[in-house]
């Protein structure tokens, strides 16, 4: 099947260890008095694309959460993903509901959102973000899908990111690529680059997740992501405003947890995305969104070169391997096809290799400050093509 | 040692003025916005004006108790130079009006645009109507309109601080106003042989535009020098290691007369003939006028490009986000500094690949020359890339050479149509290369962005002359007026006057890669080393074929040079058409050496904005706790440990002892 299975490399640390659900969670500080921690998905008998350990409400009964997974898109419920240590304000990740053209309700997800607004004692509103543009959202509806109306959830607030789908981003990727090889655009480079809107892009899913750190960390309001399945853009919203809130997270270590934890345990569809293995070049379900996610990573990294401990070969390690099959790691679509393929244990793990030379990886100017929020300034005036990757190819072009 | 600052006598709202610094007028109960979003928020200050500066004096500067790490001494974050102001305008009734000499009305609000990119919002509302006619136009007034040179605060900051003795040593910065300067780096270049420094320029014999020493080709006579007030006379700049020589010439004006540009024609072939013959190199011209952008064409540009740094409000600065990038690119700025870049790579190559002089021609050459012959000498001399190389590059090629700062910055707002950023372009140029190689410079952009606002400070007399005669005629004259001793103007290159050493600290480079110091024995080898890693291999060696060419050469110069102009013979047909190309790409195919030559990347993603400079005032832009200054600030902090480390070593050390 794939190299992966065959690798027979050896290295000194083991990188399948890095992330464990459980000791995530405590570190986050959970479970406590208002969360806790269930078992339901434990054979994926809840949510196929959702891994086994999920944290909810502690008010909310492992049959409620059974009532809301009916009224959301693959059952994909919202489930905390990160605790605000001070605010107790909450960051929540899920699908859309299945208003449909009808609008339907469910009392159930009314009453479930309102549970996770009132765990951390708010009184005001639940804020909503869905990272769709608002015509995408509605025009949802007729699949089935849609978004939350104020009349069934007067108690939240609801804004549209307008980030756009996996369609277009692919397409800006293509674009962008048409632009740097073979030859690096010669004249009017500038408007050539603004042409693709790679940036554009990058700097709308920046400004969501910016949104959502401030909401959680200076509103100290709970927040509730989606978008469509919530494997794409949410996976990149959630892992953006966590990377801005907690400092672990932008470690070398931490960085490994979060991709483990909001993209490959929460069933961002690597398979499909990249499809490893697959011949179908032109499939419809391909595209960019890890890169993109990466490449704001990088923007991150650019902007604030002394928070983050790792460096940007750390970075283009990540995507080298993401497309190259020689570690299980980004390999299948969901927690649970990666059991039933027995990756664990068949494979090795991209961090294996990256945590056996950690030195190579490390950001020499890297200082260290616990509890403090990054927030990148995101606008065309500071995005950057990240030349060192899309045309590290090219002779001319110097290389850090 | 330093500059003496008057204590202020109240505490409170008095301003801090330097010597020989008056106040003008005064404005109090104005307001001074922080961020023109909408939100209004601000505080109450004195707004005052001097012969220095424009100031803002907040009335409760107790607020003030996180000071800046990185600081000037002279010019706070509420100062303007008069020099430093762009344009002024009044609000009134919401809408704006450029405000320039006589007023009629007075403007209930005042934006004040500064060429450092500051932007400044003061509301006039809540001040006395007396004291808003006063300030209004003293500002406008005193920052402007047109000056007398010796009304530059340069002058009354000179004689009321004559203690300024110029402490600041020769050492560092070479100078460039002595024979033994010029000597000297003749000297530190090789280029003795060939070249020699005159004297002829003394007492301006020569011409006030001409430095009083410089150097030639050792055959050029006295006689030629003075014949035409040096135009038509190729002037040294500087050897590279393998003898060829980078020159500038400053051309004929365009004449009608015919007999006399017969005779100037004749005099340029006598000169190229002298200068072509052997020992020395072919010889190569390029007349920047026709190769590079005019002058007209850089200030159009950089007037657009500075436009989109001087944001208003938050409004302003996200609107223009989503197009900037196209915005950017139809300044023609960044395409510019491109230009220049590629420009001075042709040069490079033809000096280190193809062994040919090239002689840089231009109608003053104190314009594109400097820009090219710095340029070149920076990518080719790892001296020019030390602070003191780079330093007395500037002093050579600008200051000594006769740019003409007073002009082109219209410092006196003499005339708006000599105005244009010709230094700024420089150092925009040199910025790029700082930014592509980080370890080959001893100096930090931080360095370069305060030089840029050093332009603005009339408290040096490094910028603000046309030409080493102005300055010596106006000392001169100046000092028998004063009695207590020689009259002094200060230098920028004394950074001790603008920042105390922690600020210094931001200015030097602590990851330049230094160059290791060979001991004696070794230098030959050492020195053979460095120059096969700087040289590519010779397409042409010294054979009788290079003579025919050469002669070929010089015959088709001298046609042309019969024809209508003198003509450029860079990338001319009797080159291989790729040789740029092909220089270009061989040498970054190889692994950079920081001491050798360093080519700019001209590729489209490489040429970048200066982000430091212009986006640094813009509070939308700011990356608090970030930036590159971050970086630098981590390394200073590591330097500072490890030299306590050191300290506290040879402390243990000697107790051991």
């Amino acid at each position: 099947l794939f190299f992966a299975f065959a690798n027979e490399e050896k290295f000194s640390e083991n990188g399948w260890m890095v992330y464990n659900p459980m000791s995530e969670y405590r570190r986050q500080g959970l479970p406590n008095g208002r969360w806790r921690v269930t078992f339901i998905n434990e054979h994926y008998g809840l949510c196929d694309t959702y891994p086994s350990l999920l944290v909810v409400p502690y008010n909310a009964t492992d049959d409620d959460l059974k009532k809301v997974a009916a009224f959301r898109s693959r059952n994909r419920i919202p489930v905390l993903s990160w605790i605000h240590p001070e605010t107790q304000a909450v960051i929540m990740r899920c699908s859309q509901p299945l208003v449909g053209m009808s609008g339907k309700r469910n009392k159930d997800d009314e009453r479930y959102l309102d549970i996770i607004r009132e765990a951390n004692g708010q009184i005001s509103k639940l804020t909503i973000y869905d990272a769709r543009p608002n015509v995408n959202a509605v025009a949802n509806k007729a699949t089935g899908g849609g978004y939350e109306g104020e009349d069934a959830y007067p108690n939240a607030e609801l804004f549209f990111l307008d980030i756009h789908n996996i369609h277009v981003m692919r397409e800006s990727l293509k674009k962008l690529k048409d632009i740097v090889y073979p030859n690096v655009e010669e004249s009017h480079w500038l408007s050539s680059l603004e042409s693709t809107h790679w940036l554009e892009h990058i700097k709308l899913v920046l400004t969501g997740a910016i949104q959502v750190a401030d909401k959680v960390s200076s509103g100290r309001s709970s927040v509730l992501v989606h978008c469509s399945d919530g494997w794409d853009r949410t996976a990149q919203l959630t892992s953006l405003a966590m990377l801005m809130l907690d400092s672990y997270y932008r470690t070398i270590e931490g960085f490994e947890v979060l991709v483990q934890k909001e993209w490959i345990s929460f069933g961002h569809k690597f398979a499909s995305r990249i499809g490893h293995g697959d011949k179908n070049h032109a499939d419809a379900d391909r595209s960019p969104i890890f890169l993109q996610f990466i490449d704001c990573v990088w923007q991150m990294s650019k902007q604030f070169p002394t928070a983050f401990e790792f460096n940007e070969q750390f970075l283009i390690t990540i995507l080298d391997h993401l497309y190259s099959c020689r570690f299980g790691t980004f390999l299948y679509n969901s927690e649970s096809l990666r059991e039933k393929e027995k990756v664990t244990e068949k494979t090795l793990s991209l961090w294996s290799l990256i945590n056996s030379e950690k030195s190579k990886y490390t950001n020499p100017f890297y200082t260290k400050e616990l509890n403090r929020a990054l927030y990148p300034v995101a606008s065309m005036r500071h995005l950057e093509l990240w030349v060192s990757y899309y045309i590290r190819w090219n002779p001319r072009i110097r290389q850090q | 040692q330093e500059i003496h600052i008057k204590e202020p006598i109240e505490k409170e709202v008095n301003p801090r003025l330097l010597p020989g610094e008056l106040l003008l007028c005064e404005a109090s109960t104005v307001y001074k916005y922080i961020q023109e979003d909408g939100s209004n928020r601000g505080t109450y200050g004195k707004l005052i004006c001097t012969n220095f500066k424009i100031a803002f004096l907040d009335d409760d500067c107790a607020s003030d108790d996180n000071e800046p790490q990185f600081k000037n001494k002279i010019i706070g974050e509420n100062d303007i130079t008069l020099q430093c102001v762009d344009q002024i305008y009044g609000v009134y009734d919401e809408k704006k009006k450029i405000l320039t000499g006589q007023l009629r009305k007075y403007p209930e609000k005042l934006i004040i645009y500064c060429k450092d990119l500051r932007v400044f919002h003061f509301c006039l509302r809540y001040t006395k109507e007396e004291e808003v006619k006063r300030i209004v136009s003293g500002i406008v007034h005193h920052s402007q309109t047109p000056k007398l040179l010796k009304r530059l605060f340069l002058f009354s900051y000179a004689s009321a601080a004559p203690n300024n003795t110029g402490k600041y040593g020769r050492n560092q910065t070479v100078m460039f106003d002595t024979l033994e300067d010029w000597r000297g780096e003749l000297e530190r270049t090789k280029g003795n042989v060939k070249y020699k420094a005159v004297t002829t320029n003394e007492g301006y014999r020569v011409s006030e535009k001409l430095p009083l020493y410089f150097v030639v080709p050792i055959c050029v006579s006295e006689e030629s020098i003075l014949k035409y007030e040096g135009r038509g006379i190729p002037v040294w700049c500087w050897s590279c290691h393998n003898g060829a020589a980078l020159l500038k010439m400053s051309a004929f004006p365009k004449e009608q007369d015919d007999s006399t540009s017969q005779m100037q024609k004749a005099f340029l072939d006598g000169i190229y003939k002298t200068i072509s013959k052997p020992p020395y190199e072919l010889l190569k011209t390029d007349d920047l006028s026709s190769s590079l952008p005019s002058l007209q064409d850089i200030q159009t540009a950089y007037t657009r490009f500075k436009q989109l740094f001087l944001i208003d409000n938050s409004t302003d600065f996200w609107a223009t986000d989503v197009k900037w990038f196209s915005l950017l690119e139809s300044t023609n700025w960044l395409e510019i500094i491109r230009r220049v870049l590629k420009k001075a790579i042709e040069v490079a190559e033809c000096l280190e690949r193809q062994h040919t002089n090239v002689l840089l021609i231009e109608e003053s050459a104190t314009d594109l020359c400097c820009v090219i012959s710095s340029l070149v000498q920076v990518m080719m001399d790892s001296y020019s890339r030390t602070k003191s190389g780079f330093q007395s590059l500037i002093q050579k090629e600008w200051v000594i050479g006769g740019h003409c700062f007073l002009d082109r910055c219209n410092h006196l707002h003499k005339s708006d149509k000599e105005e244009a950023p010709v230094f700024l372009l420089l150092l925009n140029c040199v910025w790029q290369l700082v930014q592509q190689y980080p370890p080959a410079f001893e100096f930090t952009e931080t360095y370069l962005t305060v030089l840029s606002d050093s332009l603005y400070v009339p408290i040096f007399s490094t910028f603000f002359f046309n030409s080493q005669h102005q300055k010596d005629t106006n000392v001169s004259g100046e000092s028998l007026k004063t009695e207590s001793g020689p009259f002094r103007f200060l230098t920028v290159w004394d950074w001790s006057v603008q920042f105390d050493p922690k600020a210094q600290a931001f200015l030097n480079n602590p990851l330049y890669a230094e160059k290791p110091k060979p001991e004696k024995s070794q230098r030959k080898t050492a020195r053979f080393k460095h120059q096969r890693q700087l040289s590519l291999p010779l397409t042409q060696t010294k054979s009788s074929t290079k003579r025919g060419f050469f002669r070929e050469e010089t015959d088709h110069l001298i046609k042309n040079l019969l024809g209508k102009r003198i003509g450029k013979f860079i990338n001319s047909s009797d080159e291989p058409p790729n040789s740029f190309r092909e220089f270009y790409d061989s040498w970054h195919r190889k692994p950079v050496d920081y001491h050798g030559l360093l080519l700019p990347c001209i590729d489209g993603p490489e040429i970048k904005v200066w982000a430091q400079r212009y986006l640094r005032w813009i509070p939308e832009a700011q990356l608090h706790g970030g930036g590159t200054i971050a970086t630098a600030a981590k390394i200073l902090d590591l330097m500072e440990e490890v030299q306590s480390l050191q300290v506290k070593m040879d402390e243990e050390h000697s107790q051991v002892i």
